[in-house]
């Protein structure tokens, strides 16, 4: 009776265990908080040359990591950081940062070329990188505040035929000089 | 029957004295508990990080960092210090004060000397704190009593540089007093040790050193494991591509005995290394107050937790987090870097509030990526998603830069802004 009695309590105790031990699966904030190491609390970037994910949206941020893991678009890390997420991990993790309030930095801009971006903003870019550049049409990013030295590095690739631009954009970024094109980053890192 | 008073004293102290009472009976309470509160020891690359977020997911508990220093020194990084590539710690130092300014994390500047885990009580230099559920995110300590001849002085003839601050500047000064000509030996531990990278990441950046400034000099790494155990294709390639005429890799060479005197180390007594500058890095374990809180496992060094809550196999309601861990693991482990510190302890955090507010934990989801320099302009990195298998962490990929170092200056540039975030979530 009494080793019974003990056998009982032992197998209720193991349930017990097993019932703790069960964990819901990775949540969005789980699985966006690990991100954060490289992209900031929340994904406001302190970074220079990293982006912020805060406030892209959901659409810019699948898209971008679909890119990244299929090798379209370029990247260091990003791409064999893209190959351990699954699709569904992704998209709700681009929930999480499209929630985010947008990153707002404080840089040291030129007040001439934030003038003449500002212009070019409006008669070129405005249609999808709307709000002055706060959201995006679809999956267009949003470009207000990101750092300068990013926005840099990756309009050098695409220059250079390693990023691909999209058609729309190749429309509007080919007529313009390098000059211009340094105006618009001035223009969206200066926006709050 | 009745005591004189100086016989009560005396029974009093033996008696408290054995069970290691006194300190917990004495020691005044530092901030007495009201509501529920989450201590947190140790405020590096895990601690700060716990610290923050369990206060960024529930403003209703009490968060209380203990903390020896007033600022943190990061030992990601600090190589390029070591190695002249950089004038001061400013870009690897931070503080703490707007932890508390922006999450109101409460900050203990002391020594914690130990975790009483049944009264749930951690006993400080400064005092005592009450907790509901602790965090111990203590890095490591060094098992020097493996190396014969090694004292409380020699890391200061010896620098292992692998807790950034003191050992770095000093370890930076007698590279730069040593002569041309000289030799420098790195000896660096077997496996698991902090930052797998990290000695060879050092070794490529003295070797620049010496190429740059004192060209007749030599650098020799005495590797304790058999081989490379890190990112092996891409350390090979940099020694064999930049540093060939100064630097000497030597595997399966554990020093088992140091003699500052002779400025020698040597191997199981048959083979000794002559240098003028020695970077002596012995085989580590979890931070000292986690092996006297009894945290550690059989293997006394590393303290096995649950691989969702991280919570302590040993002692509940204890969770240990970072560098200290052994977590369980299906294939190759998180390694015990920064980063994964950074994720661990977000994962930590996020289930104490779950366990504190009787909710459901959620499964762990981390990652790790680590660069490391090879020169003064190029990188390589590494970088892996883990997730929970069967109660267990795993990779679901991993992955490390190419190996004709097509993206070094890239991952360079990139590898600051890595240290610029971890740096400001750890202490904004």
């Amino acid at each position: 009776m009494m080793m019974r009695w003990r056998g009982w309590t032992l197998a209720t105790s193991v349930l017990a265990i097993s019932a703790l031990a069960q964990a819901a699966p990775p949540s969005a904030a789980m699985l966006s908080n690990a991100c954060a190491g490289c992209h900031g609390t929340n994904g406001g970037s302190a970074g220079l040359t990293m982006p912020s994910l805060a406030s892209q949206s959901k659409e810019a941020i699948e898209v971008a990591m679909k890119k990244f893991k299929s090798g379209e678009r370029p990247s260091t890390v990003m791409g064999r950081l893209a190959k351990g997420y699954s699709d569904a991990e992704v998209t709700a993790m681009a929930e999480f940062f499209s929630k985010q309030k947008l990153h707002v930095t404080n840089q040291v801009v030129d007040a001439a070329k934030v003038k003449k971006g500002a212009s070019l903003q409006e008669s070129n870019c405005g249609r999808c990188h709307i709000e002055d550049g706060r959201e995006g049409k679809d999956d267009t990013p949003v470009m207000a505040s990101q750092w300068l030295p990013y926005m840099q590095m990756q309009m050098a690739d695409y220059l250079s035929g390693k990023r691909k631009m999209p058609e729309k954009m190749k429309e509007k970024v080919d007529p313009m000089s390098k000059e211009d094109l340094e105006a618009l980053l001035h223009f969206y890192a200066s926006v709050k | 029957m009745t005591l004189d008073r100086r016989s009560f004293l005396k029974l009093v102290g033996a008696g408290a004295g054995a069970a290691g009472l006194p300190m917990i009976g004495r020691a005044a309470d530092i901030m007495p508990k009201s509501g529920r509160r989450v201590v947190v020891i140790g405020g590096g690359y895990g601690g700060a990080i716990a610290a923050k977020y369990v206060r960024m997911l529930d403003k209703s508990i009490e968060v209380v960092m203990i903390e020896r220093n007033k600022q943190f020194v990061s030992c990601p990084f600090s190589n390029f210090y070591i190695a002249g590539l950089t004038d001061n710690m400013n870009n690897i130092t931070i503080g703490y004060d707007k932890l508390t300014a922006n999450h109101g994390v409460k900050m203990v500047y002391a020594e914690v000397t130990d975790i009483d885990a049944a009264a749930k009580k951690v006993v400080t230099s400064a005092g005592t704190l009450d907790y509901d559920r602790l965090i111990v995110s203590p890095g490591i300590d060094f098992r020097t009593e493996e190396i014969e001849g090694y004292n409380a002085q020699t890391a200061e003839i010896f620098p292992h540089a692998w807790k950034a601050g003191a050992q770095s500047t000093l370890l930076r000064n007698q590279l730069q007093s040593m002569k041309d000509g000289g030799t420098v030996i790195i000896s660096m531990p077997l496996t698991p040790y902090r930052c797998p990278p990290g000695p060879y990441e050092r070794s490529c950046l003295i070797a620049h050193y010496l190429k740059t400034h004192k060209p007749k000099s030599k650098l020799i790494l005495l590797d304790a494991n058999p081989d490379v155990v890190s990112k092996k294709p891409l350390f090979t390639k940099a020694w064999s591509t930049y540093y060939k005429d100064n630097f000497q890799y030597i595997g399966g060479k554990k020093v088992t005995k140091a003699d500052t005197g002779a400025k020698l180390v040597s191997i199981e007594g048959i083979e000794d290394f002559k240098g003028d500058v020695i970077n002596l890095i012995p085989s580590q374990r979890a931070g000292d107050i986690a092996v006297k809180a009894g945290l550690v496992g059989d293997d006394k060094k590393w303290c096995p937790v649950d691989a969702v809550t991280f919570e302590s196999t040993k002692h509940k309601g204890i969770h240990v987090i970072g560098d200290a861990t052994a977590l369980p693991s299906d294939g190759p482990p998180m390694p015990k870097s920064g980063y994964s510190a950074n994720s661990q302890a977000k994962v930590c955090a996020m289930n104490v509030v779950n366990l504190l507010n009787g909710k459901e934990t959620v499964e762990f989801s981390g990652i790790n990526v680590c660069y490391s320099a090879i020169s003064d302009h190029e990188s390589v990195s590494i970088a892996q998603v883990f997730k929970l298998e069967g109660g267990k962490i795993k990779s679901s990929a991993t992955a490390i830069s190419p190996a004709d170092f097509s993206l070094g200056k890239a991952e360079h540039v990139y590898g600051e802004s890595w240290l610029r975030n971890i740096l400001t979530e750890m202490s904004t």
